[in-house]
């Protein structure tokens, strides 16, 4: 007997999860297949979780998610070599009810957000690696799964299978992955006595810190580090684009210990236990790397169609909002009683065009060439920049004036003033 | 130095015995290939030199990130799939 869903999603991670919540919700008979052995087993994030597009899916969420800390304060540095120069930011005024971004771990997430949607009537099944696609006159009818007769069949698919997307590629919807559209991320999560940490970062009450780090850290490489603190954890980890690393030719966990033994870093994490190491990619192609997102049959939600702004370090939630107006797509399609094929999914291009998504993504989208071919903006600002703070803030019997004028001049030793000036001019542009 | 080995220590696993997810297609490329470069980037240390310019790989410690077959694109000697549902990492905070 061929068993039929109204639709069938492919991965259980917030973009596939926030579809078949949204489907299930509606009334549809959705399936939903993982191959992990819970939803987030295979998972990794940094991880912030902007709540906004959860929020509009479980307004309460707030009440029994497993969320570590929501982010206080947050700092952005920029370092050089042994030091630092950074921004710090804090409102009080922020809460645990009233923040936008919390911490997380992602296996713990993951399970909670999904068991969410099994109650709301998702069908899930996990431990089940959907192999391939099944088509019948270009048309995609359903899945082939690695269990015995395991093929399923629905009116549509939607792909949710994140950022190697081994099925979009294998179907042909999508080119292979180049080195320069996908960041390596390597993290630890070290814990730490809870007392410790709250006094180390200066929180309380469920407070938390996200530092987000730039500079020569990454050694010219196209690349961010962070650390974020969970409850009694912090996450460490850095990204860098594969075209980057590959020309580096240093192995990842040993930036990892780097970014681990900075002196900026190390008091904050020294006397903790890391307890896992995790990689993943990052989707980078930006606006340019959207492959085809639907066709006959078939929809791809969250990284696997790349909808990640790594300016803003915001995927999850993108990969959220994309399940929600794929979800709101079929249900539209379904109300009307429209056929899956491709004139009818295209209402999905549409939903996202509209949505802050395509916007940001829009927005963002010459930012990744730019940074990629004027290498000034990772290495020399981070220099110039930390070493006049450091000759600036020194006090060392040199007059003001002097120590502005040798600034300035060693500034320009390192990037003449047209050149900053063009630098300055490119990056305006970039963010246009 | 810091060895993968204790990092990956830490991790929970699933080992699929006897089947890897991973193959080398064609060894003989690999010993052609002139920077190897997954001997390095591997964040699981998967891929070793061997004494004799050939490539060895196993996959126990996989982190299924998938960096592997993405840079061995000009070879595309790589046959990448994910593990069978339910093996392979197994990650407890992620
Ligand atoms: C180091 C790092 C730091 C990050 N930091 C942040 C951050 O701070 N904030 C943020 O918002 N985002 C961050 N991101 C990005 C974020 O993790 C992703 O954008 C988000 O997880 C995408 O969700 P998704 O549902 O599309 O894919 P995923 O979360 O990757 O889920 C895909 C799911 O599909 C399953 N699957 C895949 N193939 C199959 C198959 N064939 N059969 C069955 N199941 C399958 C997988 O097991 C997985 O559960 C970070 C990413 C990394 C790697
Ligand atoms: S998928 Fe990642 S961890 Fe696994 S062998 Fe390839 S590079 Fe190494």
């Amino acid at each position: 007997m061929k068993e039929k869903f109204d639709c069938i999603v492919v991965g259980a991670g917030p973009g596939g999860t926030a579809a078949a919540y949204t489907l299930a919700k509606a009334g549809l008979n959705v399936i939903q297949l993982e191959r992990g052995e819970y939803p987030g087993s295979k998972n990794v994030q940094g991880a912030v979780l902007y709540a906004h597009s959860l929020e509009k899916m479980i307004p309460d969420f707030r009440k029994d998610a497993p969320l570590e800390r929501f982010v206080a304060e947050q700092r952005i540095w920029i370092v050089d070599g042994d030091s630092y120069v950074g921004t710090t930011h804090r409102a009080n005024s922020l809460n645990w009810q009233t923040a936008d971004r919390y911490t997380i771990l992602r296996a713990q997430f993951d399970r909670w957000f999904s068991k969410k949607a099994q109650e709301a009537g998702v069908l899930l099944i996990c431990e089940t690696t959907v192999t391939d696609l099944i088509k019948e006159n270009n048309r995609v009818i359903g899945v082939r799964t690695d269990r015995e007769e395991g093929d399923l069949y629905a009116d549509v698919v939607i792909l949710a299978d994140g950022v190697n997307s081994l099925l979009a590629r294998k179907a042909g919807f999508r080119r292979d992955i180049l080195p320069h559209e996908v960041a390596l991320g390597v993290k630890e999560t070290v814990f730490i006595a809870q007392e410790t940490l709250e006094n180390r970062f200066g929180v309380v009450d469920n407070q938390g810190v996200a530092i987000e780090i730039v500079g020569t850290i990454t050694q010219g490489m196209l690349g961010t580090a962070f650390l974020y603190t969970n409850k009694e954890s912090v996450s460490i980890g850095m990204g860098c684009l594969l075209a980057d690393l590959k020309k580096k030719n240093i192995p990842p966990f040993e930036f990892l210990e780097s970014l681990k033994n900075h002196p900026a870093i190390k008091p904050l994490i020294s006397g903790g236990e890391t307890k896992e190491y995790a990689a993943h990619l990052i989707p980078e192609g930006g606006y340019h790397g959207i492959p085809q997102i639907y066709g006959e049959g078939w929809m791809v939600v969250g990284d696997a169609a790349m909808f990640v702004n790594s300016i803003h370090r915001e995927g999850s939630n993108l990969a959220m909002e994309t399940g929600m107006l794929a979800a709101q797509t079929v249900i539209e399609i379904k109300k009307r009683g429209g056929a899956f094929n491709k004139e009818q999914l295209s209402l999905y291009r549409d939903k996202l065009e509209n949505s802050f998504v395509l916007k940001d993504l829009r927005k963002y989208r010459k930012f990744h060439s730019v940074f990629r071919t004027n290498t000034h903006f990772l290495t020399t600002y981070p220099q110039i920049v930390n070493s006049s703070f450091f000759s600036l803030l020194k006090v060392d019997g040199t007059d003001k004036k002097t120590k502005e004028r040798e600034t300035f001049k060693n500034i320009l030793k390192k990037r003449s003033l047209t050149g900053i000036f063009q630098d300055a001019i490119q990056l305006w542009r970039a963010t246009r | 130095m810091i060895q993968v080995e204790e990092k990956l220590y830490q991790n929970r696993y699933r080992v699929d015995e006897g089947r890897p997810h991973i193959k080398i297609k064609d060894r003989e490329i690999c010993s052609l290939c002139s920077h190897k470069i997954c001997t390095v980037l591997c964040p699981a240390g998967c891929y070793r030199k061997g004494t004799d310019s050939a490539v060895s790989l196993i996959t126990d410690g996989c982190l299924e990130c998938g960096t592997c077959q993405v840079i061995c694109l000009e070879h595309k000697n790589i046959l990448w799939e994910y593990p069978r549902g339910g093996y392979g990492i197994l990650y407890k905070f992620g």
